[in-house]
């Protein structure tokens, strides 16, 4: 299922009353199956653009168009990931993962399968009983994918997922993250800070600018392994894509 | 494809943490600290039977501990102390569950709605630091001497900790918990039953157990001030006998009945709140 932005801006009231554009005129489109990451400045509206996608935020102009038709409000066929794992620390590892279930009808029986059968999917085996802090960070968040792939959703939505980890549990969870979405083949978006990252796991990459955040360069990835970043990972080409990042997000004038 | 380890620990995990042993160390350290909380008793028992004698302190003044013992098995067998016991008791409990029940509805009610939120804050706030006691005359004045004003003076003062500890409970969840539940197509009620009510269920508990201390000092200015029922009415009456053996054992029995109420409460809380991660244990 294809996502796609047209001509997006997002305006928020403050409190100071100047109004805030966090993004201005974004046109982009994610095609079916495909991995797109977006990177920017810290503040430049990833996380906004993220939401507007979930039907969290309506965008103030523009379209924002989910298989063809318009988003007005939270949509089934959209699930999202944050840096935070968002698990609830009332409920065991497999109620968790039931969670996105529970507001569809699912049948119990039906939701407690779909549910488990994520969870070997995650390599979470033996812990559907235990509780979020008895977790792992990396575990924590193979949890939310698990709970992000149980509602089947046809677009997942990725804000920096691995940013709290350390680098080889990130490593490893990109690796994981990245065959399980091929595998189900995915649309997904994901949201980084991380140059590597981008490079690593997407077919394509969006820049935006400083706020308000505007698409400033579009590079398409044409490596291989985008289902095996840790193969992607010692390609020679790697390391260009990444300086061509840098360039674009002008951080050495920044540093300067 | 990834770690080998995690899985493997899986396997193993459940059953560690389901036979939750304490330490050897740990269990020393409570055996010590029981030990030396029953010792401190003890002595203390002792110091209160023999020093008021031996310092010449009249029984009037601080009655002994055997003083106290046989005063308490008069005021069973002629006082009908019993009577007197549930009585409070029973007004402290009723009066904690209504003035919680109401005081968490509110909460709940006001944290769904920054309008109403906002309009009825300054005066949440004043009442809340007005002595809620100070209304027991009042409430006598209007009701009469019956049991009306002491439970009114225990709902009031109960209502408040609960109150301002759900709303601010309610004003602190999660925004991104509840943008995930929006995201997954819950109703307002959903929300509010599955994110809102289980996040400030911490809080509420908070609320709850400082709630039941007021309780008893609700229901005891009740008592006090008007009425010929309860424990507060014994200490009034003893007050004015110079028994101060009366006191004395109406004031420990008071203690116990909030003891008992507290304490209900944390077994209620740590069995609720089990998943909270624990300091050690
Ligand atoms: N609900 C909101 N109300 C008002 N302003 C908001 C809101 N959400 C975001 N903003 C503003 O919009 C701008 C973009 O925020 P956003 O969270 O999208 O940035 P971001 O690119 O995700 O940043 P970061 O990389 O630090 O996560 C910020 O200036 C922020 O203050
Ligand atoms: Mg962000």
């Amino acid at each position: 299922m294809a996502l796609e932005f047209r001509s997006v801006t997002k305006v928020f009231p403050t409190n100071s009353g100047a109004p805030l554009t966090a993004v201005s005129d974004v046109s982009f489109r994610v095609n079916e199956g495909e991995f797109v990451s977006v990177v920017g400045p810290s503040g430049c509206g990833k996380s906004t653009i993220l939401s507007m996608t979930a039907g969290l935020y309506q965008p103030s102009e523009g379209e924002v168009l989910v298989s063809e038709e318009r988003v007005d409000g939270p949509n089934a066929h959209v699930g999202f990931m944050l840096q935070k794992d968002l698990l609830l620390p009332w409920r065991n590892i497999i109620s968790n993962i039931e969670f996105g279930l529970e507001s569809r009808g699912v049948p119990k029986a039906e939701r407690h399968a779909r549910a488990m059968a994520e969870l070997k999917h995650c390599h979470l085996d033996g812990f559907d009983r235990q509780y979020p802090y008895q977790l792992s960070g990396g575990m924590r968040q193979r949890a939310a994918l698990a709970r992000t792939l149980a509602i089947d959703p046809e677009i997942i939505l990725l804000d920096e997922p691995f940013s709290a980890l350390d680098a080889q549990t990130k490593l490893l969870l990109q690796n994981s993250f990245a065959k399980t979405i091929a595998e189900a083949g995915k649309t997904t978006l994901l949201i980084t800070h991380d140059l590597a990252e981008a490079v690593l796991m997407s077919d394509r990459i969006l820049v935006l600018s400083e706020r308000p955040g505007t698409i400033v360069a579009e590079i398409e990835v044409d490596l291989p392994h985008r289902e095996e970043p840790i193969k992607r990972r010692v390609l020679p080409e790697v390391g260009e894509y990444a300086a061509q990042l840098f360039k674009h997000l002008k951080l050495e004038e920044k540093a300067a | 494809m990834t770690d080998a380890t995690a899985t493997q620990a899986g396997a193993n995990a459940p059953a560690a943490t389901r036979k939750r042993t304490i330490p050897g160390g740990l269990r020393m350290d409570r055996l010590n600290t029981t030990v030396a909380s029953l010792g401190l008793l003890a002595l203390v028992l002792l110091a209160w039977q023999y020093l008021p004698t031996a310092l010449d302190v009249p029984k009037y003044i601080i009655p002994t501990l055997s003083d106290c013992l046989s005063e308490l098995k008069r005021m069973w067998l002629y006082e009908g102390l019993t009577a007197h016991t549930l009585s409070t008791a029973l007004y402290t409990l009723l009066g904690f569950l209504i003035g919680s029940l109401l005081g968490a509805t509110l909460g709940y009610l006001l944290g769904m709605s920054a309008f109403w939120e906002k309009v009825l804050s300054p005066y949440i706030l004043a009442l809340q630091i007005a002595p809620k006691v100070a209304f027991a005359p009042l409430f006598i004045m209007w009701f009469g001497y019956n049991s009306v004003p002491k439970l009114l003076v225990t709902v009031l003062i109960v209502f408040f900790p609960v109150l301002v500890n759900v709303l601010q409970a309610m004003r602190t969840v999660d925004r991104d918990l509840i943008n995930l539940a929006r995201a997954y197509n819950l109703s307002r009620l959903g929300v509010f039953r599955k994110i809102e009510m289980p996040s400030t269920l911490p809080n509420l508990m908070a609320g709850l157990r400082i709630a039941s201390t007021l309780a008893v000092i609700g229901v005891t200015v009740g008592e006090l001030v008007g009425g010929n029922t309860g424990l507060g009415y014994l200490i009034s009456y003893g007050g004015g006998q110079a028994n101060a053996a009366m006191v004395f054992n109406a004031i420990v029995l008071l203690t116990v009945i909030g003891f008992v109420l507290y304490s209900a409460l944390v077994r209620i809380e740590n069995r609720i709140l089990h998943y909270l991660p624990k300091a050690h244990g």
